[in-house]
């Protein structure tokens, strides 16, 4: 998404308040955003906490400051930063986060994102991008300048099945149609299951929604995907994310308080405890987040 | 041009800190005595609208909020609602609520960078004036200090004042005994920057200082006492943090000749 993203942000680039800072990432990516921007455009250098604080400043200054770095460099590192310094002033800083959950595969468990808005979503004031298919990424972008909040915008790799027509974006998307039981997916997570779950007979195939946007809370369920739950009495929910702070609790916790009775199948990332290494798709598929694992765990209710 | 601070007024302001912290029977009055004067001094000499100012030490917040006080930013019953229920005064300076704070700080390491932020965002907008920050010298064994020193020394940034309030003692020893970057005057001399050392208690020491032309970020290491003007506290490590009782409050009133 990265390549969309920078031709995204340099659409931008004219806006005079826009500044964007990057922890020293972005080679053979971001050169048109450093020439479009001029001064404006500042590599922090690997020193993410300063880089974090100096952009809350330069948002109480009145810049719209977008922060970048890979993904557990942008949240974990300078945590108490984001807390303190953007989130208790309410302050709208963009941090971008390039490789969510498992996008990194064989760089090493350092480079994955995998409770990155778990974490980030027990602060006030901030709100999450998680854009599904590439595609996504301008819209994403363009509803991202506008929140008065801060945001993390959790960027991934999303694919596209041959002959898919990808819809337009939205918080919410329904990917595929069936007479199956509801599943969510967060984020490009959603997109791996596609084919998968099109081969499947009408009255097997999942009602597959997409989630671009945290939390459950700012937008709600869609009355079809909560009707659906109502009526099949389950729920899967998929996300490259661990258990705790996930989706599914929110989630949980959302039917609950309305009264909806549902169970819930639970497909997450594995804390960080690995014997091997490898792709993202290998380290989805251990985490049993590959399509045949959902496909198994449709299988069984 | 505003009228000059002098010693008399600061003998007021010391005795109004030490009053709103009796009163409210808090702690950390050491490191509020080592600061108050250049906080004084900052408020009452320095501060326009153009101007920032950014308090990276929040445990002196006593001493902000008093400085507030002696500029009329802050009023008695302000300073009187200091570390109670449902006042703005926290023991640490405030997220919102009093507009000449702009940063919430008490966590030690992120005021110089949000210094240094500022005052690169007032740079790319054009506008003058100058943004002041002052950092414990404890705070310097930070790591993200150092990134912000690195950075603002990187951009050069000369309308960027940093003072460093110098007492030599921090939480649970002295800065020498605890993790050492004495002297720290010329472990900073050695980054791009303009470094001077001034008695961070005298107030015509630090104006000629300040009034020194520069072209590069600008440190002022202030030699500080912790406690200053109180005998008994001066240099003692339990003032960072014995709540101001009696009898030790109308000793001090009367070391400081107010009484």
């Amino acid at each position: 998404m990265r390549k969309q993203l920078c031709d995204t942000l340099v659409s931008q680039a004219d806006n005079p308040r826009m500044v964007f800072l990057t922890g020293d990432l972005g080679f053979m990516a971001l050169e048109p955003l450093q020439v479009a921007l001029g001064e404006r455009f500042i590599n922090a250098g690997v020193a993410e906490q300063n880089m974090v604080s100096v952009a809350a400043a330069m948002a109480r200054q009145g810049f719209d400051a977008w922060v970048y770095s890979i993904a557990p460099f942008c949240y974990a590192r300078p945590f108490e930063q984001i807390r303190n310094d953007v989130t208790f002033h309410n302050l709208p800083v963009r941090l971008i986060g390039n490789g969510g959950g498992y996008a990194y595969g064989v760089m090493g468990p350092t480079h994955h994102a995998i409770e990155d808005y778990g974490v980030l979503l027990t602060l006030p004031n901030l709100c999450v991008y998680a854009p599904v298919f590439d595609e996504d990424v301008p819209a994403a972008i363009e509803s991202a300048s506008k929140e008065t909040r801060a945001v993390y915008l959790r960027l991934g790799r999303g694919e596209q099945p041959a002959g898919y027509a990808i819809p337009d974006y939205s918080p919410w998307r329904q990917l595929v149609q069936g007479e199956g039981i509801p599943v969510i997916a967060v984020g490009p997570l959603a997109t791996t299951y596609i084919s998968a779950l099109q081969d499947l007979s009408d009255s097997r195939r999942p009602n597959l929604w997409a989630v671009a946007e945290l939390p459950l809370s700012r937008h709600g369920l869609p009355e079809a995907l909560e009707q659906a739950i109502r009526t099949h009495q389950v729920i899967c929910v998929a996300e490259e994310h661990v258990a705790h702070g996930g989706f599914a609790s929110e989630l949980s916790l959302y039917l609950m308080q309305r009264g909806v009775s549902a169970r819930m199948l639970h497909l997450h990332a594995k804390a960080h405890h690995y014997d091997r290494y490898g792709s993202q798709a290998y380290l989805r598929a251990q985490s049993g987040l590959d399509p045949q694992s959902l496909l198994d765990t449709i299988q069984g209710t | 041009m505003k009228p000059l601070l002098d010693n008399k007024q600061m003998l007021a302001i010391r005795r109004r800190l030490l009053q709103m912290h009796h009163e409210s029977g808090v702690g950390h009055i050491g490191g509020n005595l080592s600061a108050i004067d250049v906080l004084s001094l900052l408020f009452n000499e320095y501060l326009g609208a153009q101007d920032a100012f950014i308090l990276s030490k929040g445990h002196s917040a006593g001493a902000l909020y008093v400085a507030l006080w002696s500029v009329g930013k802050l009023g008695d019953e302000d300073l009187r609602m200091f570390h109670r229920d449902d006042s703005l005064l926290a023991g640490h300076p405030p997220a919102r609520g009093i507009a000449e704070i702009m940063f919430a700080t008490g966590s030690l390491g992120h005021g110089l960078s949000l210094a240094a932020g500022t005052a690169l965002a007032k740079r790319l907008k054009g506008e003058n004036g100058q943004t002041f920050c002052l950092t414990s010298d404890g705070e310097w064994q930070e790591g993200s200090t150092w990134e912000a020193l690195i950075f603002a020394a990187h951009r050069r940034l000369t309308n960027l004042t940093i003072l460093i309030d110098h007492n030599r003692l921090q939480g649970f020893g002295g800065t020498e005994d605890v993790a050492s970057m004495c002297p720290l005057q010329e472990r900073l001399k050695g980054f791009d920057v303009d470094v001077q050392a001034v008695s961070g208690h005298d107030l015509d020491a630090m104006r000629n200082v300040l009034a020194l032309p520069s072209r590069r970020l600008r440190i002022v290491v202030l030699e500080t006492t912790k406690g200053k003007g109180v005998s008994f506290m001066e240099n003692r490590m339990e003032w960072h943090y014995l709540p101001l009782k009696e009898p030790h409050y109308t000793l001090a009133l009367e070391e400081l000749g107010l009484t």
